[in-house]
């Protein structure tokens, strides 16, 4: 295996990190002000495939089938936050899990009634076809380029959004004490549907932008939530920063597992460690810290 | 659990139904009772863990699949004798409760959700990476098990060999959470802490229950693999950990007769809707958002009010203080 292969693989890893944290952060944040479990986050992640394949089908322009398909999540988690997750916020982690578990199901079949149960493949936008050289020898695909800098650009402005606005000031606060924000007079329900729309764009973006390397398909969110909750597990629940280390340990941990393995074990077993290692990994953190590795106030 | 009065008569008349109608309509219904009597079981144990010690495990078809898994495999080598190959199921599901329980346990309330789904999640990729087993296809048992000179090739033996299991397990389930282990281990689902301060070790507990939950799973799934006489990764899927909470919650969690209650609604829907539609998830998803939003009790605690035959029994406070509290060993200079 050459270098340039081995640093081509360690940029899809960052690039899937990033993906996977767009994902994570939003179970985080949600989590961490609104004390809810979303299994509902991976039909949002999905739900962006969905729209922007017909965003585009009906305005044939990525400049506005984007934004649409961004509005369209944000537009779902709302009515979901007003109409499910309001009445369970009082409510036990049990409530919470099997009602957003219940939407869940109901989303992946809705996909199935509009578009099929066939998977729909999404193409590349034929001005970010091609690749480039980054390093020599080593042809890298703009696609992946692209996606990876419009994720770190959506990390720096949530950055920015929560330690630099007032919105951001009231997230802070309200992850460290709910109560005493609503007891402040500030409208804390606004805040929660804020909060959960912004998780749902992130979720939607992140299906978008992974819509043409995976495929848009019923359920095709489902195995990202799961990797979110384990990169949410090793992060530490609750934290943003943890989300970010979690995500990288978990995107460039898997990629490299799935080139590295196969070359150093050859048997029938190969597979099976692959597609493990990165609960190995999670089971490892757990054995040194029960709350993950930035642990969040309060569990 | 004490029988008294109506709520005896009301469990007697619920087992005679399931002893007398199934083969008075026929086979497709006998094997519909052999379906639901099995979900029915992996139900109960989710209940063991949910309702009783206020674990929520969303990794419990993990374990079935395990049991499925097993008893196929066995099959498929030639160990065809049931009193072999089940309790094996058994073993090896509960190896696999224990090494998953010893390391979710240390975690709790949304973490444990979290790492139960992980961690089944990584049992179903090993199931799939099984390439000499169909890989994500799965394979087909070429028969099923026999008790010695018992086989259970016809559907009704079958049935009432199943339906025989179930009764043992509620039997040896309530016996369990009436012992003094069963007052622990409640105990732990109101109060962890001060069942801690008591002197009862709570992992230590919580570890037992979830690995005997696991072979009560492992057993559901290993008649599953011979009523099916088909295995796939299908059967440790997150869906069916989520379904199998869900049959629980519509059957009343913390009785050991509301998940198989649960179970039956459960299929029932499924196959009535069926009949009109491919896509019957479209209404179990919201039917299950309206139980958790609009309703306190599961069927169980309906049919109990509606008889007079006693209270509905409590709902569990899974979410308790331990939520709100600060962990007690986490890492100092964190607690507020």
């Amino acid at each position: 295996m050459t270098l340039a292969l081995l640093l081509e693989q360690l940029f899809n890893g960052v690039q899937f990190g990033l993906m996977l944290f767009l994902m994570a952060v939003g179970v985080t944040l949600v989590f961490g002000i609104m004390r809810v479990i979303n299994l509902a986050h991976g039909a949002l992640f999905m739900l962006g495939g969905y729209f922007l394949m017909a965003a585009l089908a009906w305005t044939q322009s990525y400049a506005l089938a984007v934004p649409l398909a961004l509005i369209g999540g944000a537009l779902v988690a709302v009515v979901i936050e007003i109409v499910v997750l309001r009445p369970l916020y009082r409510r036990g982690p049990l409530d919470q899990v099997l009602a957003t578990f219940g939407l869940s199901l109901f989303f992946n079949e809705a996909v199935t009634v509009i578009w099929g149960r066939e998977s729909i493949p999404l193409s590349i936008p034929p001005f970010l076809t091609g690749s480039v050289e980054i390093i020599p020898g080593a042809a890298y695909p703009i696609y992946r380029l692209v996606i990876t800098g419009v994720a770190i650009v959506a990390g720096l402005l949530l950055y920015l959004l929560i330690t630099r606005t007032r919105v951001g000031a009231l997230i802070r606060a309200g992850s460290d004490n709910r109560e005493i924000v609503a007891a402040l007079g500030i409208n804390i329900s606004l805040l929660y549907t804020l909060v959960f729309a912004l998780s749902a764009m992130l979720a939607a973006l992140a299906g978008i932008m992974m819509g043409p390397l995976l495929s848009v398909e019923p359920g095709a969110g489902d195995p990202i939530l799961i990797l979110a909750l384990v990169v949410v597990v090793i992060g530490g629940i609750g934290s943003v920063r943890g989300a970010l280390v979690g995500a990288l340990m978990v995107g460039i941990f898997d990629t490299l597992s799935r080139v590295l393995i196969p070359l150093v074990i050859q048997t029938n077993a190969t597979s099976a460690l692959v597609g493990m290692a990165v609960y190995v990994l999670m089971a490892v953190v757990l054995l040194f810290s029960r709350t993950g590795l930035f642990a969040a106030h309060r569990g | 659990m004490r029988f008294p009065g109506r709520r005896g008569a009301l469990l007697l008349l619920l087992l005679a139904m399931a002893i007398v109608l199934p083969p008075y309509l026929g086979t497709y219904y006998t094997r519909f009772a052999t379906q639901i009597a099995i979900y029915g079981m992996a139900a109960l144990s989710v209940d063991l863990l949910l309702g009783y010690t206020g674990l929520i495990t969303f990794g419990q078809a993990a374990l079935f699949g395990v049991g499925a898994y097993a008893a196929g495999m066995l099959t498929v080598y030639g160990v065809t004798n049931a009193f072999v190959a089940w309790p094996l199921a058994i073993l090896v599901s509960m190896l696999f409760a224990l090494a998953i329980g010893s390391l979710s346990l240390r975690t709790r309330g949304f973490q444990f959700i979290m790492v139960t789904l992980a961690f089944a999640q990584m049992v179903y990729y090993f199931a799939q990476s099984l390439r000499n087993w169909g890989g994500d296809d799965g394979f087909t048992v070429p028969q099923r098990n026999h008790l010695g000179f018992v086989l259970l090739a016809d559907h009704a033996t079958f049935y009432y060999v199943v339906l025989g299991l179930l009764v043992l397990v509620v039997f040896i389930a309530s016996r369990i959470v009436g012992s003094e282990f069963g007052m622990v281990i409640r105990g732990i689902r109101d109060n962890e802490r001060r069942v801690a301060a008591v002197g009862f070790p709570p992992y230590r507990y919580k570890l037992v229950i979830f690995v005997i939950a696991g072979g009560i799973a492992g057993l559901a799934g290993a008649l599953m693999a011979n009523h099916a006489k088909f295995v796939s990764p299908a059967t440790l899927s997150w869906q069916l950990s989520g379904e199998l909470l869900a049959m629980v919650i519509l059957g009343s969690a913390n009785s050991l007769i509301g998940p198989i209650l649960g179970a039956a609604f459960f299929l029932a829907f499924r196959d009535v809707l069926s009949d009109f539609t491919e896509h019957w998830m479209l209404f179990f998803g919201p039917l299950l958002v309206a139980r958790v939003l609009l309703l306190k009790d599961g069927i169980w605690g309906m049919l109990l009010r509606a008889t007079g035959a006693g209270d509905a029994p409590a709902a569990p406070e899974v979410d308790g203080p331990e939520l709100t509290a600060p962990i007690a060993d986490s890492k100092p200079g964190r607690s507020p």
